[in-house]
């Protein structure tokens, strides 16, 4: 961007992410999406007087589990607060969260731009219970005679990971979300689906003279929900606040919504104008001590993270491009494992979980984790491929036979008659009767036309419907032909 | 004597031996309140019918030899703070005039689990903000004592029906001393137990730090009754301690001597009423006389505790009724153009006077500009003062003072100065800053209303104040009197 030679970008960004446990933070309701409106709602999730809170162990899990993965210190001893406003998708009025004391603070997010490592500090991460929501009579809540609200999301659980300004461009600040994302998904906290919202961005920007130390002001642009939004959002904003210094301007502190539609952001409320949350610690919760053994409990269950993961499938001989393709989702990179414990060429194993496999799921519209074929078929069928049972070419008509029929490729191989012809005789014999049926190509053969022979291969392919092995074909053809 | 002038545990003998039936115990209660209710006026709303079905049932059961427990077949009422699945509760506001639950508090499970009968809802200060039961939004009750004379409060109508002989117990909330207050000037024994003892759940907040159930009883043994029923932890309250269940009335013994009793000198103040003074010295002769060793001690941050206790429970109301909006429950304004026009014109028309004062003042309190200065310096005081009692606690058993430094006063006497109001509480506040069980029972009189004494406990050494007050009582006469009201009917 042009601006960005001018002047350089100071970002952060706080994520919150839906935390998958089964209930709500502070109740037994159940966390599913969906579900018929204020279904999934109890006396304690609609703020009904007398209820009291009681948090979830799990969520705790969760947030410790995150910690460790971003490289935080976890607190020994982390509480909750209330944050109060007025809006009607809260039930209490006030929204359950941690400001005096975060559950996670001090980590990093090591990052790779361009081949180039960094790390993204991680100022804190805490947990709160997500809002309801509002169901508008008309198009707005100012505009509606009437509106509604659905509770079924209110008090699920969420992480909000607070990011330092260390993000220093567009590149770093989506690489940063898809790490985070990954990382998230790896650990399995979260479902991730960012479509549904389980995931949502809030991202502060300025703008600074390059060389220069002092943080200009910044704007936020709050509940972001995809990568490119991130980007678009970022690129129309610098430009804006570039525009605004350029002419000697002030850029002013404030809260924008981004629109997705017009590619635009439009200010919402400034500093000035911002609530007092009047935050004070929920006195209905007790703190919560976290001893060494709880955390090193949750250390023991936390698995192999995407960078790790990506050194290791290096070392087994995978570029990478490989490497960081298949481990961009955790599914795949757990079905490569998997499928590489029955079969040991990681290359030639990859090169299929990219290709035909990831082909087929595509075309197909289904995820790894829904895939009819398993990791042990897809190694039997590249051990068939080795074994020479059958040819690299039947080997890609057996494996969309398997995603058709959920088969085992032995199964189909012996079904449909598909394994190789590997007899020397039986060969031998199909051989001499393709010479015998075309002169005109034997005669080219022995003219010097060495393409005639592809000919006669191809005869002998079609006679066998591809089944004879190719190589053994080529050999005995040679020395018939040559023989003569 | 009279069957509403009777003990739990007398009439659990009278039941157990087929003396009286549940049904017949109930109906003479019900015949009270409607005779004295018109001058009484404590209860908020009677449910007189599921009574007698519920007492029917006991009889029943009775009639087949079965065993009842201790509650069992006992008439009693609650506290209109407490949530009653079916049964409207309205804290006394208009806000909740006509507001059913959905759900039980705990408390109300574990008594109907007991067997208690529920004859109604009694009324308090709004959301138990007083100390008369003024300030609610519906009547004011009277003290039956005198009817010109308030009751205390905020727990004002579970302190009258216990005196009036409306009902056998009652159940209360403190939060500054709304047990105790009420229990003193009406001459009934009450506890606020230890924070924690009792689960807060389905009681409607006032202040959650500092609230906490308790029973208003005729006698010592009675309220260890209520306790035993009541008490313990529970998954649903995060606050509520896990201490394992424990019986006691096994703490009932007639003899303190030995113990250590510090009577507080710092509310011994010049100011103090010279009965409500003299009362308490009688009470430390009769202490000494019954071999305890009393001697003044000192609690020296009291003067700092009213500030941090209004800050403190404002600061959490002003929260904790946030809720109120009109939204999902509760009274909701007409004629309102958009959600926040709902909201203001729902709590400006839903809310009374001394509610709409104490969230103010909360609000500011946590404000961002204020905090530091207020709310946070509160929670320091809060800290010096439990340590002001941890320190006294390694020297004595139990603290000793008045209930109030404020004798009965009457309807109207106080209602506008808020600040005098609020002195009432001056010796009971501290307690519920440091989380500590105390007891008020009855002591004595002054202008022929009653004066209560306040026995305060190490944390969860309920058993140590029944004992002190249980051997009180069993040496005194001044709980066996009864209200001049209840003897013409």
């Amino acid at each position: 961007m042009e601006a960005l030679e001018r002047y350089e970008m100071v970002c952060g960004m706080e994520v919150h992410v839906e935390l998958k446990t089964k209930t709500k933070i502070f109740c037994n309701c159940t966390t599913e999406f969906g579900g018929e409106e204020n279904t999934h709602v109890c006396p304690s999730c609609l703020g009904m007087p007398g209820t009291l809170p009681v948090a979830n162990k799990q969520m705790v899990d969760f947030a410790i589990k995150t910690g460790l993965a971003l490289n935080c210190e976890i607190s020994p001893y982390t509480k909750f607060d209330r944050k109060n406003y007025f809006y009607p998708d809260l039930a209490t009025n006030f929204q359950t969260s941690q400001f005096y004391q975060p559950i996670c603070r001090n980590g990093y997010l090591e990052i790779e731009v361009d081949g180039e490592k960094k790390r993204i500090g991680i100022t804190e991460a805490h947990m709160e219970e997500d809002a309801g929501k509002l169901v508008h009579g008309g198009d707005s809540i100012t505009t509606s005679d009437e509106s509604y609200v659905d509770y079924n999301r209110a008090g699920v659980p969420l992480l909000e990971i607070v990011s330092a300004p260390d993000i220093r461009s567009i590149d770093e600040a989506v690489a940063y979300l898809e790490q985070l994302v990954q990382t998230l998904e790896y650990i399995e906290v979260s479902d991730c689906k960012l479509e549904q919202g389980s995931v949502r961005f809030d991202v502060n920007v300025s703008l600074r003279p390059i060389g220069t130390e002092e943080f200009g002001v910044r704007t936020e642009m709050k509940n972001l929900n995809s990568f490119s939004s991130v980007r678009r959002c970022l690129e129309y904003e610098i430009q804006r606040q570039a525009e605004i210094l350029d002419e000697g301007g002030e850029v002013i502190q404030e809260t924008r919504t981004w629109d997705e539609g017009r590619g635009v952001t439009l200010g919402l409320r400034s500093k000035e104008e911002a609530t007092d949350y009047r935050f004070f610690p929920e006195p209905d919760l007790m703190p919560i001590i976290i001893d060494r053994e709880w955390i090193e409990s949750i250390r023991k269950t936390m698995p192999e993270l995407p960078a790790e993961r990506r050194e290791r499938l290096k070392s087994l001989g995978l570029s990478d491009y490989d490497a960081r393709v298949i481990t961009n989702s955790k599914a795949m990179a757990d079905f490569f494992d998997q499928a590489f414990t029955k079969y040991n060429d990681a290359k030639n194993l990859a090169n299929w979980v990219m290709g035909d496999f990831s082909r087929l799921l595509n075309a197909k519209e289904i995820s790894v984790a829904d895939s009819p074929v398993s990791p042990e078929n897809l190694a039997e069928l590249l051990i068939l491929i080795e074994k020479g049972t059958i040819s690299g070419k039947i080997g890609k008509t057996v494996i969309e036979e398997m995603f058709e029929s959920g088969k085992g490729p032995e199964e189909i191989v012996k079904e449909k008659g598909l394994a190789q012809i590997s007899d020397t005789g039986e060969i031998l014999k199909l051989v001499q009767e393709v010479i015998e049926a075309n002169p005109q190509s034997v005669a080219d053969y022995k003219g010097g036309k060495g393409k005639a022979i592809g000919f006669l291969v191809g005869q002998i392919m079609k006679a066998t419907r591809g089944k004879a092995n190719p190589e053994l074909v080529n050999k005995l053809l040679r020395e018939e032909l040559d023989k003569e | 004597m009279e069957i509403t002038a009777k003990s739990v545990a007398e009439l659990h003998q009278l039941l157990t031996e087929k003396k009286i039936s549940a049904t017949e115990l109930v109906n003479t209660y019900l015949n009270r309140i409607e005779k004295q209710e018109p001058q009484v006026k404590a209860y908020i709303t009677l449910t007189g019918e599921e009574a007698l079905a519920q007492a029917q049932k006991v009889d029943e059961k009775i009639a087949q030899g079965e065993e009842i427990a201790p509650l069992e077949g006992i008439p009693m009422a609650l506290k209109d703070n407490l949530s009653t699945s079916g049964v409207r509760t309205t804290s006394a506001s208009k806000m909740l005039e006509n507001y059913v639950p959905i759900y039980n508090a705990t408390v109300v499970d574990k008594l109907r689990q007991a067997g208690a009968i529920m004859l109604g809802k009694v009324n308090m200060d709004e959301f138990a903000m007083g100390a008369s039961t003024e300030s609610s939004a519906f009547f004011e009750t009277r003290n039956p004592w005198n009817l010109e004379y308030v009751p205390g409060g905020s727990s004002g109508g579970s302190a009258a029906v216990v005196a009036a002989e409306e009902a056998t117990f009652s159940l209360g909330s403190d939060t500054g001393g709304s047990i105790r207050l009420p229990a003193s000037y009406c001459n009934v024994v009450g506890l606020k137990p230890t924070y924690g003892r009792v689960s807060r759940y389905g009681l409607i907040s006032y202040a959650s730090s500092l609230d906490q159930i308790g029973p208003l009883t005729r006698t010592v043994r009675d309220n260890a009754l209520v306790l035993n029923a009541i008490a313990g932890h529970d998954p649903k309250d995060s606050t509520s301690h896990p201490s394992p269940g424990e019986d006691f009335t096994e703490s009932l013994v007639n003899d303190i001597k030995g113990l250590k009793i510090g009577v507080i000198r710092d509310y011994l103040t010049e100011e103090l009423d010279s009965d409500i003074k003299k009362i308490t010295q009688e009470t430390i002769s009769k202490l000494k006389e019954l071999g305890a060793e009393v001697e003044e001690c000192s609690l020296p941050h009291s003067e700092y505790a009213l500030g941090a206790y209004y800050l403190i429970s404002t600061a959490e109301a002003s929260s904790n009724l946030a809720r109120f909006d009109g939204v999902r429950f509760g009274f909701r304004a007409e004629e309102a153009e958009d959600v926040l026009s709902m909201f203001k014109k729902s709590r400006a028309q839903g809310f009374g006077d001394e509610v709409k004062r104490r969230i103010l003042l909360g609000t500011y309190a946590l404000s961002s500009e204020n905090i530091d200065s207020y709310f946070h310096q509160a929670q320091k005081v809060r800290t010096l003062i439990k340590e002001d009692y941890r320190q006294a606690f390694e020297k004595y058993d139990v603290l000793l003072s008045s209930t109030s430094p404020c004798p009965v006063f009457k309807l109207g006497e106080k209602a506008d100065d808020s600040l005098k109001m609020c002195m009432t509480d001056f010796h009971t506040v501290t307690l519920n800053l440091a989380g500590l069980p105390g007891i008020s029972v009855p002591a004595g009189f002054s202008n022929n209303l009653p004066v209560g004494i306040q026995f305060i406990g190490k944390p969860f050494a309920e058993s140590t104040l029944y004992r002190v007050a249980y051997t009180f009582e069993q040496n005194t006469e001044h709980h066996q009197a009864r209200p001049a009201l209840v003897k013409g009917v």
